[in-house]
């Protein structure tokens, strides 16, 4: 199996291996992989968009920590039946991702939604926290 | 190799670690020379699975509309284009972080046989994209009986 379009697309994809932490190994015989991920920023809210394909809204668990946000998508993954792989180039696994949110988001309005396999996370910014205009007057 | 922390890294040096980790880095560095998945050369990255009756193609392309998707066969190449988009920023919105990939992309293969064309079927399910390619009729592996010759 040939791919006759190289000079097309040359960058790499890759997925990212979670590291393992010290000390700490995984329970689940499966890798872990860093969903990539787009964070911007609207006039009320923080917003995470993370790329989990093949995870659904029954396998994705999100945790907040302290201020810790914890993103992990479950592998819920079948091989096609019969089906022998003849060529990879990609592996399957879990996603795991955290991100530390500053004082400005409000914990208790933490939104998610999950389609087509991206995870968005809408992060409430707390009140006194929006964006403040201070207008300069002349002396 | 990308995540060393600056602090701290030198301070408690395990040596197990720094074996596990000069064996990640040796392990993707000869990636290409292993059984392990090839680096994919565009996007999207894709598994094909086989059998004597066909192929199954399995590409991930997560946020990808189904619409955008469009799949191609004639002969033995298949060629899979689309567009990524970005979710639509309204003014004053602003990225802090950009790591996902938009725009168009296209891959084309060659398969290893013929195509029944017409009976290609493409799923898309959890941004994940299965397509399964039944093989020709005419280029199905045929049985051979051995007679004897008395």
């Amino acid at each position: 199996m040939a791919t006759k379009n190289k000079e097309l697309q040359t960058d790499v994809v890759e997925k990212e291996e979670v590291e393992v932490v010290e000390g700490a190994e995984r329970t689940r015989p499966v890798k872990a992989y860093v969903p990539r991920a787009d964070i911007y920023e609207t006039d009320d809210s923080l917003v995470i968009v993370a790329d989990m394909p093949g995870v659904d809204e029954n396998n994705v668990d999100i945790t907040l920590e302290k201020n810790v946000l914890s993103l992990k998508g479950y592998l819920d993954f079948q091989t096609p039946e019969n089906y022998s792989l003849a060529y990879a180039e990609y592996e399957v696994g879990d996603y795991e991702r955290s991100f530390t949110l500053s004082d400005e988001i409000d914990r208790d309005k933490i939104e998610a939604t999950i389609s087509d396999g991206v995870l968005r996370v809408f992060l409430a910014k707390a009140g006194p926290a929006k964006t403040k205009k201070i207008s300069v007057k002349s002396a | 190799m990308y995540r060393r922390r600056p602090f701290g890294y030198y301070h408690s040096i395990n040596p197990w670690r720094e074996i596990e980790q000069i064996q990640r880095e040796m392990n993707r560095m000869f990636r290409h020379m292993s059984t392990g998945p090839r680096v994919a050369p565009g996007y999207p990255a894709i598994n094909v699975w086989a059998n004597d009756e066909g192929v199954v193609v399995t590409a991930e392309l997560p946020g990808v509309k189904t619409e955008d998707i469009d799949i191609s066969v004639v002969g033995n190449t298949l060629t899979l284009s689309g567009e990524r988009r970005p979710d639509e920023l309204k003014d004053g919105e602003k990225y802090h972080r950009r790591e996902r990939r938009q725009g168009k992309f296209t891959r084309t293969f060659e398969l290893p046989f013929g195509v029944e064309a017409d009976k290609v079927e493409a799923m898309f399910e959890r941004g994940v994209l299965h397509i399964s390619l039944p093989r020709a009729e005419a280029e199905k592996p045929r049985k051979i009986a051995v007679k004897s010759a008395n």
